[in-house]
């Protein structure tokens, strides 16, 4: 019986795990689990992957022509 | 005669003072770029929504207290443009509630792949997969998301920017990552979100 509910509340402390969000406590017994379960294990390296993947994907060089803009936008010096 | 002199020196100092604060927040260029690129349609939108930022952020160098957070300084006048630009007008669209949990990405993938690695399941999202799904997820959720997740704020850095209690920071970093992750579904496994 146990299992399948340790299993559903390490998915709510999914997100605060990843984040840091979780006091001591909580981390460690996330951890706890997270060792001992391949299920959850999977899941959670496949957010902190997919967390990566997203950041990657939206990272898109600023145009040097903005950079020049921008420069242009200063104070000019006495 | 000591008076023009002091004035002059004084003059100077603020002249330096401002070029260091115009140096200082140059250099965050791209990481604002990069916040700004997801926060707006499009690639023109945020070239424009970032040297609005820069502009006014050099206009009104005095209100920045020199030693407190200036990439959060920065943020918070590019958000506040952002609004300013219209975006207010736009509703946020109602959310069906969400029954499902954190691991429902993982699991479709799953179901539809067979047995594979995580590895193997993330590498079947495209960046234009992902790039599509973040603009989908309303606003108000995306901001968080992009602050957080992109900007590499914390929760608290993020409510200041933004001007709402970290309780709803935490819930919409919450919610949008999951509209983020149905989004995902939709186009990895063909599914409706």
């Amino acid at each position: 019986m146990g299992f399948e509910h340790i299993c559903e509340k390490c998915e709510e402390m999914l997100q605060p795990f990843l984040d840091r969000e979780l006091d001591e406590s909580e981390r460690r017994e996330a951890q706890a689990h997270l060792d001992a379960c391949h299920y959850c294990a999977k899941r959670y390296r496949f957010e902190e992957d997919l967390r990566t993947i997203v950041r990657h994907a939206c990272d898109e060089p600023m145009p040097a022509e903005l950079k020049a803009k921008l420069a242009s936008l200063r104070t000019p010096l006495l | 005669m000591a008076e023009p002199e002091t004035n002059a020196r004084r003059i100077a100092e603020e002249a330096r003072d401002r070029a260091r604060f115009e140096e200082e927040v140059l250099e965050l260029s791209d990481q604002v770029y990069r916040v700004a690129r997801r926060l707006v349609p499009t690639r023109e939108e945020a070239e424009d929504l970032v040297q609005d930022t820069y502009a006014r952020a050099f206009r009104s160098w005095r209100s920045y207290t020199p030693g407190t957070n200036l990439r959060a300084w920065l943020m918070r006048i590019l958000t506040n443009l952002n609004i300013d630009r219209g975006r207010r007008d736009q509703r946020t669209p109602d959310i069906r509630p969400m029954e499902e949990g954190d691991y429902f990405l993982y699991n479709r993938l799953e179901e539809t792949a067979g047995a594979e690695d995580e590895e193997r399941i993330v590498e079947r999202l495209s960046q234009d997969s992902i790039v599509r799904a973040l603009s989908q997820v309303p606003h108000d959720f995306r901001d968080v998301i992009v602050l957080v997740d992109i900007g590499d704020f914390s929760y608290q850095e993020a409510a200041q920017i933004l001007d709402i209690p970290i309780g709803t920071v935490m819930s919409r970093l919450h919610r949008g990552r999951r509209i983020l992750k149905s989004g995902l579904a939709e186009v990895a496994v063909g599914e409706e979100g």
